[in-house]
């Protein structure tokens, strides 16, 4: 985790956590850390959204195994966020676009948005973590 | 200090709480023991729920939350067998912490 912000402008009722990915996965343990506390969070019912952008995008990429370098794979995790109610899975198509990278991730329901519906959307939440 | 878990002649390695350092040394007849060592009683109804929350981990790679879990179970299971109350009737301990022992399955990182 690098930095809490608190975001004044969101209202009550709008949801409570924004966890913004900004790391490919593996390369360090940003992503796995990221995941506990979305996890933590869900597990108490409280709504949690993810963001991912920047280098981060490579999170959503399939065809990722991270046992092959004696790492626990946990991307394939994501695939049981509906079981913890997260469904607000937000990434950022200029991250996408400037690594060449395609629409193509390996779990569903992802929303690719632009730069400023990405602000918008991180901005309708409480809290913002970033990792 | 864990009990030595010895199965088949050999030493099985657990933690300190008898969780299996390496679920794959799992099998059906292990479970039985360790469930032994606690005077813990496996019945059907049991089995269902470390069956399903192996099956979890082996797909998602992290043991459910119980409120995961009941999700998840309510897919598979009905609504009846989907409510923590009668996941808590199985393992009075915790249902993700009990059941994850006898899957074989490290302890959860999160306790619920």
């Amino acid at each position: 985790m690098t930095s809490i912000e608190q975001n004044s402008s969101a209202s009550p009722q709008e949801s409570v956590l924004a966890i913004i990915n900004s790391k490919a996965p593996f390369s360090s343990s940003h992503g796995k850390d990221a995941l506990d506390v979305a996890l933590i969070f869900a597990a108490f019912e409280q709504k949690v959204s993810l963001f991912f952008q920047g280098d981060g995008v490579y999170q959503l990429m399939d065809k990722q195994d991270g046992s092959l370098l004696g790492i626990k794979d946990y991307l394939k995790t994501f695939s049981a966020f509906e079981f913890y109610d997260i469904e607000d899975i937000y990434v950022c198509q200029p991250s996408l676009a400037s690594r060449q990278l395609d629409e193509d991730f390996h779990i569903d329901d992802v929303q690719v948005l632009s730069s400023i519906e990405f602000g918008l959307a991180l901005n309708r939440h409480q809290h913002v973590l970033r990792f | 200090m864990a009990i030595a878990l010895i199965f088949q002649d050999k030493i099985i390695p657990t933690d300190k709480h008898g969780y299996l350092l390496d679920h794959q040394l799992w099998q059906k007849e292990l479970a039985l023991v360790m469930a032994n060592h606690d005077n813990f009683e496996l019945t059907d109804a049991h089995w269902e729920v470390i069956n399903f929350v192996r099956e979890f981990y082996l797909t998602y790679n992290t043991s459910p939350a119980i409120r995961a879990l009941t999700k998840a179970m309510k897919a598979e299971f009905g609504a009846e067998k989907a409510s923590s109350r009668y996941l808590y009737k199985l393992f009075p301990e915790g249902p993700a912490k009990q059941a994850t022992k006898y899957a074989g399955l490290p302890k959860p990182a999160r306790c619920i």
